[in-house]
């Protein structure tokens, strides 16, 4: 039995082709994937992203324990509202999962995981909870949904939808958030355009759909949400990474801070570790299409690609790869496309952001 | 659901036209299309070439994934649909006008085993359950 977001009720009624998405029941596109990609990169679209979890970390010195869990460190988090976007490692340096932390109070954090790992994730948290930071209160808030409004008009229409909004939307910077009333409105994104993310209450989130639909805010699939993110040269957590991989071997580097002595979880392997492969970016230079697991032939050795795809907005195929080390932008590498080797240049990515291609 | 009733069609979702030529034109139906979703890349077979029935000849990419295309019967390729590989979406927007390749078939009463339009929509719904 899959599981349904309280949005589910508006996917059925607006025709979406739904999928298994980790146990969620969620739209893959509402009739092309790709109208939905352009209607992003051109005006505005939205997301149902409930299927993510936000958990909230409360209690005295929450900061001392996420300086602890995470790779990237909280302490550049020092305004109200701050985001900051991280890798939880094990202690062999793999990623357990990729995350936004929101500063709200030095006794309140809010995290938002992937849906596929919430359960693996909360477990871990508690785990190191129990270990570091025994008084902290972990709480998953499945009672929230969240709706992911992107585009160059996002800001303009979410106004418009949600009167009271409008200085919000004009004056927040990105990377920040803020509760108005029962919302958390977080300047955020996965899509590479300017967007909200907003947490409504389970039972607000039909009525904040409609709002937004009668603003001329398009719903859009995960189907678009991938393509968007590759586009930006976001990762995917389970396919550019996962806990066999470190932050280094996935293009994360920036994620990580290893400055000063700040001993967080995973430090010691990562420092001990061989850094030998590195994430790059694909563009094909024939006509195809790169997917993930293509072998990656270079002059340094074998790699793989971990997300390829068509490029709606540069209409050619791109991907990100993992490669040995050596491999530098400006290459030609060869990519085995159903038994035919293919030409490919390592590109710098993103490819897309705000619309423009970059590549 | 669009099935037109002059065509043939296949298991693996091809349509065939038999042309006044004698030639026959091979696409993929408008259930595949929508099982595809927005197609993005199509590699057509090199005119020339001789195909057995059932012989993987073409590929079709969507957004979402790559798939084969088959032989309907066997013949040689005698054109290929140049116009279609720059404009895949047209696979979308009108399936049965996106013919991928014709064949000259070596024997024209094969068409004969291939399911009609009635058949076709019976053997669609068998898989939706």
């Amino acid at each position: 039995m899959l599981k349904q977001t309280p949005l589910n009720a508006k996917h059925h009624e607006a025709h979406a082709k739904l999928v298994d998405f980790s146990g969620w029941e969620m739209p893959i596109h509402y009739g092309s994937q790709v109208e939905e990609h352009h209607i992003v990169r051109r005006d505005a679209g939205m997301f149902d992203v409930s299927h993510m979890l936000p958990v909230d970390i409360k209690g005295v010195n929450a900061r001392g324990f996420l300086r602890k869990l995470f790779a990237n460190n909280v302490d550049k988090l020092q305004t109200t509202g701050r985001a900051l976007y991280t890798c939880m490692l094990h202690e062999g340096g793999g990623v357990v999962d990729d995350l936004i932390v929101y500063f709200m109070s030095e006794s309140w954090f809010r995290l938002v995981v992937n849906a596929g790992c919430a359960d693996k994730d909360l477990a871990w948290i508690e785990t190191q909870r129990d270990q570091y930071a025994p008084g902290l209160v972990i709480t998953p808030r499945r009672d929230l949904a969240m709706v992911a409004v992107q585009g160059p008009n996002a800001a303009s229409k979410l106004w418009q939808a949600m009167p009271g909004t409008r200085e919000l939307a004009e004056t927040m910077k990105p990377f920040r958030a803020v509760v108005v009333g029962e919302m958390f409105v977080a300047r955020t994104g996965y899509t590479g355009e300017d967007g909200f993310e907003i947490m409504v209450p389970n039972k607000a989130a039909p009525f904040f759909w409609q709002a937004l639909l009668e603003a001329g805010v398009k719903p859009c699939g995960l189907g678009a949400r991938d393509t968007l993110r590759l586009e930006a040269g976001m990762n995917l957590y389970g396919q550019d990474m996962d806990e066999g991989v470190t932050p280094f071997d996935s293009g994360l580097a920036w994620t990580v801070d290893m400055s000063g002595e700040r001993d967080f979880i995973g430090r010691h392997a990562l420092l001990n570790l061989p850094r030998n492969r590195q994430l790059v970016g694909l563009k094909l230079l024939e006509r195809g299409v790169l997917r993930s697991h293509q072998s990656v032939f270079t002059a340094f050795g074998e790699g793989e690609i971990t997300s390829g795809s068509f490029s709606p907005t540069l209409n050619g195929s791109i991907a990100l790869a993992r490669v040995p080390v050596g491999v530098a932008l400006g290459d030609t590498v060869e990519v085995d496309i159903r038994g035919k080797r293919m030409s490919a240049a390592v590109v710098k990515y993103p490819f897309v952001r705000n619309g423009k291609a970059l590549i | 659901m669009s099935i037109p009733a002059e065509l043939k069609y296949t298991k693996s979702h091809e349509w065939v036209r038999l042309e006044a030529d004698g030639g026959v034109s091979v696409g993929i139906t408008h259930h595949a299309q929508e099982l595809l979703g927005d197609m993005v890349f199509l590699e057509a077979p090199t005119v020339g070439r001789k195909l057995a029935a059932g012989e993987e000849c073409a590929v079709v990419e969507s957004v979402k994934a790559a798939s084969d295309v088959f032989a309907p019967i066997a013949g040689e390729v005698i054109a290929a649909n140049a116009e279609l590989e720059g404009a895949p979406e047209s696979i979308n927007s009108d399936p049965y006008a996106a013919w991928m390749f014709k064949l000259q078939p070596a024997n024209v009463a094969d068409l004969d085993a291939l399911m009609d339009a009635t058949a076709y929509a019976a053997h669609v719904e068998s898989e939706a359950h």
